[in-house]
């Protein structure tokens, strides 16, 4: 029981002040060292709003760093128009400014209607000249526009594996296709991609509209109930890639991310078939014990476990949920204190979601805790 | 159509009735007309009055009272988003927040307020005494009231909507919208609707039938100009959310299927009607605002706006526009690549007309002798800001650029400067500027000044940031987000700048408070405006004009500084309006206008009452027909003289 | 400011018909908007009719008897109503207390026979987005008849009191008239749209 309070209390030091572990930047994990908070605080003043723009992260969820086709041709348009955007803005107010603080010939008081009909002449001819340029700007723009568009759309159609996508309120179910129902994967809200090959991803929703957006890699594409569409993915070096849904879906919308993971072919392989295989056994008392847990108190009302008689389709299927980086739509890291935060009130955590508390005693609790953590 | 010549007997005898205001003196004429149009003293006379300047005025305090609530829910959403993962504000209370913020500043703010400086203004500048259906536009006001209170108590009572102001099904659906929060958006929408519907029907009357004469079409105020072209855009949007909200009661009241795809129906088809009104929405508050630009600058520089027809032309195109382009909002839908081109290169069109505008003025400052006074600073903001919002606009526009910005904070930012750098600017300054026509009193130029310099650096310190959070990533509408994401400090910065914006705001407020009590007499044109409506007292008459102004050129007041032309033989012992001829403007009717009337308030109570119910049964729409039918019947009766009527 | 009167209107008529009258001009601003209204509402229809696999969507196409009743009287409405709109011109009261009493009755009918028309589209609102979309133009233009007949009738009442002799009161009667003419064009449109499109 005491083993228990001190793990939900450590749980909870971990998920309150800062619940999202997963995306810790890399570097601070593995040197291990988090310098003062304050001094940390200072250093990134210090850094300044526009070097935010080019600084961060590689793996941070942002648009601007792009790693993969789709996305670096739009970061390209976005780099190009803002170019053109930046150098029209600067241009009307040099022109407004000269027009504010140009000397003025005379300064005797004349009526507001006298009118220098020449000077009518030459700002018609100004007004003229700026408007032709504004109209061969913005055919420049929407030509550019519609290559881009035209050169991201030519990426469907060579994908070498499909990705099955459902939006739910607040994660995303996953599936792979495979050759015969048997083959196919079921997990949630983390996909696994071999890097450098183009992916399809398709995209639907059984509630509400979703939008999936990966930014790092594509432009996003909402997933809208009884409109099936799909979209091209493809990252061009490993590593992880955060996402999250673009469209308000309710309460939890800020709390429904999922991640993409891009490894190279073999470890794709080697995760797939692992993914394949139903859920190991339980291995020892404590494990068994969990089980019985998870079988007998509603756990299993709504969640799949194959290879067990839990077959819920309400939440996601937890045959290997250990696998995975997250925890309630990368709410929280996967570790053993969360995990059980998580079981022992979703609510505090995520409120408004699916998930109800479930009263289970301290040791049922520490159980169901460590059989969900074998399930790698 | 029928002539002067060759009329009937009984017209003719009609014709005679009355005393007019021919040679009588100055004094006289007022004790005739202060009397036939007053309003009468007190709460009663609060609540029938049918003067365009009286419920002008209160529709201005409302919406900006409204501005002030919504602008309370911004502040209160940039607390919660100052850190990451914070956790003042839970996400029920969140999004309604952020709805009522949306919600309130469209429906109840933005839109009110261009059409309450339009009843105020259009009338006297065009040189009549009233619009032309006083009471519907008296009646449009309690409308609008009811809605926007009906909403704000139901936010109170933890009902406030919360699925965002376009409200999306099936999120705001009979399965996934929650207990009556969608029900109240939709009945809310509806009465702003029909109020905006009731102003647009009236100004687009008063504006062909009710300029003084002389005042052709190539002499129109350019600021009528925009109102009326605003005007017919309200016309052909508004059907298009009254539809929409229509269908979506019904989905969650009796069980219709329009937007359920299990039955034949389409989430998307509500995103499509939506916006078809939702994307003229946005120059139903931006052409005004331009409109204000256009009355203020030739004031303060000196001389006339250059290019009149083009900018008059670039208006209605903008009308025009505005129709082709709400597919832009729902590019991430994936509808077919041709018809996405189609949308890009339309709303690519659209900065054409704007463009122009943009050009005009800068050469109107170019050749005039600008004064920098408060009115002239929010103009000059207004540029500054709104071509960097027209600017981020041209990049919305692309389908690719789209589909990365789309829903994120770029977005955010891009119409916080279009809206506020575009709309809420201008304002600020017509505000400044006709401030001493609506109260005889001056706005003080020393806080003007610090009002406009704070606002202006809040609200770019603000809203600037965000377009670089989107681009990294960060969502619109979430509660909050991971302190991995490295949205913290610029969030912070941001929430610290808003208070900027806050500080800005209590000033004008203050400022106007202040200067209603304490502000320097204004006189009739303390700007020097070129206009008609300086050509009468501040504030004016009950009456407006005390003979209606003859108009022989464009700029009238600078044309004829000293003297005002005038027309004889109006009616003064009874309400009367002069209409002409649509183009020129040539009188053909001596037009009663209706008094002062209780019924306008009591139908809007009715119908009030009915769309209220109906958000619990359908047969509160079947009963309720009843009393908003007494309610017409007894509003448009006529009482008394046949003058006294509608 | 000093004034200079430059122009006399005192022999100006109170009220005109038509294009001169303000009210002609704000009843033709409520049509304007009404009509969007319907071609909304018609643009749904085709809209969840092209999305749809079959249409109309498990129902049999409405049943025409009804519908069509009410078409023949609209139709010939037109007749009265215009020599209503005449008479007014001419401001002949006795013939336009008649023809407003013919008008009121003309106006009432085709609302009986309506009680006949929901039947007979053959499906219920709540069965499926056709069902919804016809309800929805049939209940959109029987809200448009219930408010014209309603004004029709308050306005007949009113012509038979002292103030039907205000020459104003014929300027509203000819406005009548223009409004209902919206009434039976906006029915021709929607009669083939709902009983005529699902037989395509």
């Amino acid at each position: 029981m005491a083993r228990c309070m001190s793990l939900l209390a450590s749980s909870r030091m971990l998920t309150r002040p800062r619940m999202s572990l997963a995306f810790t930047c890399p570097t601070q994990i593995l040197t291990g060292i988090v310098p003062g908070k304050a001094a940390q605080q200072c250093l990134r003043w210090v850094s300044a709003a526009p070097m935010l723009v080019l600084a961060g992260c590689g793996d941070r969820q942002s648009a601007l760093h792009a790693h993969g086709a789709n996305a670096r041709r739009i970061l390209d348009l976005i780099w190009s128009f803002s170019a053109v955007a930046g150098a029209t803005w600067l241009l009307v107010m040099l022109v407004l400014a000269a027009a504010l603080l140009r000397r003025r010939l005379s300064e005797t008081t004349r009526s507001p209607l006298e009118i220098d009909s020449h000077q009518e002449r030459r700002f018609a001819q100004a007004v003229g000249s700026a408007m032709a340029l504004t109209v061969l700007a913005l055919v420049m723009m929407t030509t550019a526009s519609f290559f881009a568009g035209k050169s991201i759309a030519s990426l469907s159609g060579t994908e070498t594996l499909a990705v099955r996508i459902t939006g739910h309120q607040w994660w995303w179910e996953v599936r792979y296709p495979g050759d015969d129902r048997s083959q196919s994967i079921v997990t949630a809200n983390e996909i696994h991609v071999p890097v450098g090959e183009p992916v399809e991803v398709e995209l639907d929703s059984l509630d509400v509209i979703h939008s999936f957006w990966v930014p790092n890699l594509a432009g996003k594409r909402d997933l809208i109930p009884g409109r099936p569409s799909q979209l091209t993915l493809i990252a061009d070096k490993p590593g992880t890639y955060r996402g999250q849904c673009a469209e308000f879906c309710g309460y939890q919308h800020a709390h429904m991310a999922i991640t993409v993971i891009a490894e190279s072919r073999e470890a794709f392989e080697a995760w797939q078939s692992r993914q394949n295989a139903v859920a190991s056994a339980p291995g020892g008392e404590e494990e068994r014990r969990g089980q019985q847990a998870f079988l007998s108190t509603g756990c299993a009302l709504c969640h799949t476990i194959r290879g067990t008689p839990a077959s819920g389709t309400v939440g996601p299927d937890l045959t290997h949920l250990a696998s995975r980086r997250a925890l309630a739509a990368d709410t929280l890291a996967m570790t053993p204190g969360a995990l059980a935060a998580w079981i022992a009130d979703p609510q505090s955590i995520k409120p408004g979601a699916k998930m109800p508390r479930i009263a289970l005693s301290a040791d049922d609790l520490n159980a169901v805790v460590t059989y969900l953590g074998s399930l790698e | 159509m029928s002539g002067i010549a060759g009329k009937p007997a009984e017209h003719t005898q009609e014709a005679l009735k009355g005393i007019r205001d021919t040679g009588l003196e100055e004094v006289r004429l007022r004790t005739f007309l202060a009397p036939a149009w007053r309003t009468p003293k007190g709460l009663y006379g609060w609540l029938v009055t049918v003067d365009h300047k009286l419920i002008g005025r209160r529709y201005i305090v409302t919406a900006f009272l409204f501005l002030i609530l919504a602008g309370l829910s911004a502040l209160a959403m940039r607390f919660q988003l100052a850190q990451p993962e914070a956790g003042h504000i839970g996400p029920d209370l969140y999004n309604q927040l952020f709805t009522m913020h949306g919600t309130t500043m469209m429906f109840l703010f933005a839109v009110p307020v261009m059409e309450a400086f339009a009843i105020y203004l259009v009338p006297l500048m065009i040189g009549t005494r009233n619009v032309a259906f006083p009471r519907l536009n008296a009646f449009s006001y309690w409308v609008y009231l009811s809605g926007g209170l009906m909403i704000w108590i139901a936010f109170a009572f933890e009902t406030g909507a919360d699925a965002g102001w376009f409200s999306y099904v099936p999120l705001a659906g009979p399965e996934y919208g929650i207990g009556k929060r969608p029900d109240f958006w939709a009945q809310m929408v509806t009465y702003t609707e029909v109020s905006a519907l009731a102003v647009a029907v009236e100004i687009i009357a008063t504006v062909f039938k009710q300029r003084a004469p002389g005042m052709s079409l190539d002499r129109i105020p350019l600021y009528v100009w925009s109102v009326l072209v605003t005007a017919f855009v309200i016309l052909f949007a508004m059907p298009a959310v009254m539809v929409s909200s229509t269908m979506l009661i019904l989905d969650r009241l009796v069980g219709t299927k329009f937007f359920d795809p299990a039955a034949g129906g389409d989430a998307l088809l509500w995103q499509h009607l939506f916006w078809f009104f939702g994307h003229p929405e946005v120059y139903i508050i931006f052409i005004p605002a331009t409109g204000f630009v256009s009355a203020i600058l030739p004031t303060f520089v000196r001389r006339p706006v250059f290019g009149y027809l083009g900018i008059v032309l670039s208006l209605i195109a903008i009308g025009f526009l505005s129709f082709g382009l709400w597919v832009h909002h729902m590019f991430a839908t994936g509808l077919p690549q041709l018809g996405e081109s189609f949308f890009t290169a339309s709303s690519m069109m659209i900065a054409i007309p704007s463009g122009i505008q943009i050009f005009c003025w800068i050469a109107t400052i170019w050749g005039g002798r600008p004064i920098f006074a408060t009115p002239m600073l929010f103009v000059l903001g207004f540029i500054f800001t709104f071509v960097i919002g027209g600017l981020t606009g041209v990049m919305v526009a692309s389908v690719p650029i789209d589909l990365q910005v789309h829903d994120t904070y770029f977005v955010v930012a891009h119409f916080h400067y279009v809206l506020v750098g575009g709309a809420v600017f201008p304002l600020l300054g017509a505000v400044y500027y006709w401030f001493p026509k609506i109260t005889g009193r001056m706005l003080s130029e020393r806080l003007g000044r610090w009002n406009f310099w704070l606002v202006f650096l809040g609200f770019n310190l603000t809203f600037f940031p965000m377009h670089i959070l989107g681009l990294q990533g960060m969502p619109r509408r979430v509660y909050t987000y991971p302190p991995a994401s490295g949205w913290g400090e610029m969030n912070l910065f941001i929430s610290l700048s808003s208070l900027v914006v806050f500080a800005g705001f209590a000033l004008f407020f203050l400022n106007l408070l202040l200067s209603l009590r304490n502000g320097r007499i204004a006189g009739d044109n303390p700007w020097g405006a070129s206009t008609l409506e300086w050509a009468t007292t501040s504030p004016p008459p009950s009456y407006d004009f005390s003979r209606l102004p003859v108009v022989t050129h464009r700029e009238p007041l600078w044309a004829e500084p000293d003297v005002l032309p005038v027309v004889e033989g109006l009616r003064v012992d009874a309400r009367e309006v002069l209409a002409g001829t649509v183009a020129d403007a040539v009188p053909q009717v001596r037009v009663p206008s209706a008094d002062n009337s209780i019924w306008p308030l009591l139908s809007a109570i009715a119908v009030g009452g009915a769309f209220f119910g109906s958000i619990y049964t359908p047969w509160a729409v079947v009963w309720g027909a009843i009393p908003v039918s007494i309610g017409f019947i007894c509003w448009f009766w006529p009482k008394g003289e046949p003058e006294d009527e509608e | 400011m000093r004034h200079r009167p430059v122009a006399d209107i005192s022999h100006l008529p109170t009220y005109d018909f038509g294009s001169a009258s303000p009210m002609w001009w704000g009843t033709l601003a409520f049509i304007a908007l009404e009509a969007t209204g319907f071609a909304l509402a018609i643009g749904t229809y085709f809209y969840l009719a092209v999305l749809a696999r079959h249409w109309p969507i498990g129902a049999p196409a409405p049943d025409l008897l009804p519908g069509t009743a009410v078409l023949a009287i609209l139709v010939a409405s037109v007749v009265p109503n215009h020599m209503i709109e005449f008479w007014a011109r001419r401001q002949d009261l006795a013939k336009v207390r008649l023809g407003m009493v013919v008008m009121s009755i003309v106006g009432i009918l085709p609302l009986i026979v309506r009680i006949w028309e929901f039947p007979a589209l053959r499906i219920s609102w709540d069965q499926n987005a056709y069902g919804s979309i016809v309800w929805f133009l049939l209940g959109l233009h029987t809200t448009h008849l219930l408010t014209d007949v309603g004004d029709t009738i308050v306005l007949t009442v009113l012509m038979f009191t002292q103030k039907g002799k205000a020459g104003r009161r014929f300027s509203d009667v000819s406005d009548n008239a223009f409004y209902w003419d919206f009434v039976v064009v906006s029915w021709v449109v929607l009669y083939l749209v709902i009983y005529w499109v699902p037989r395509m």
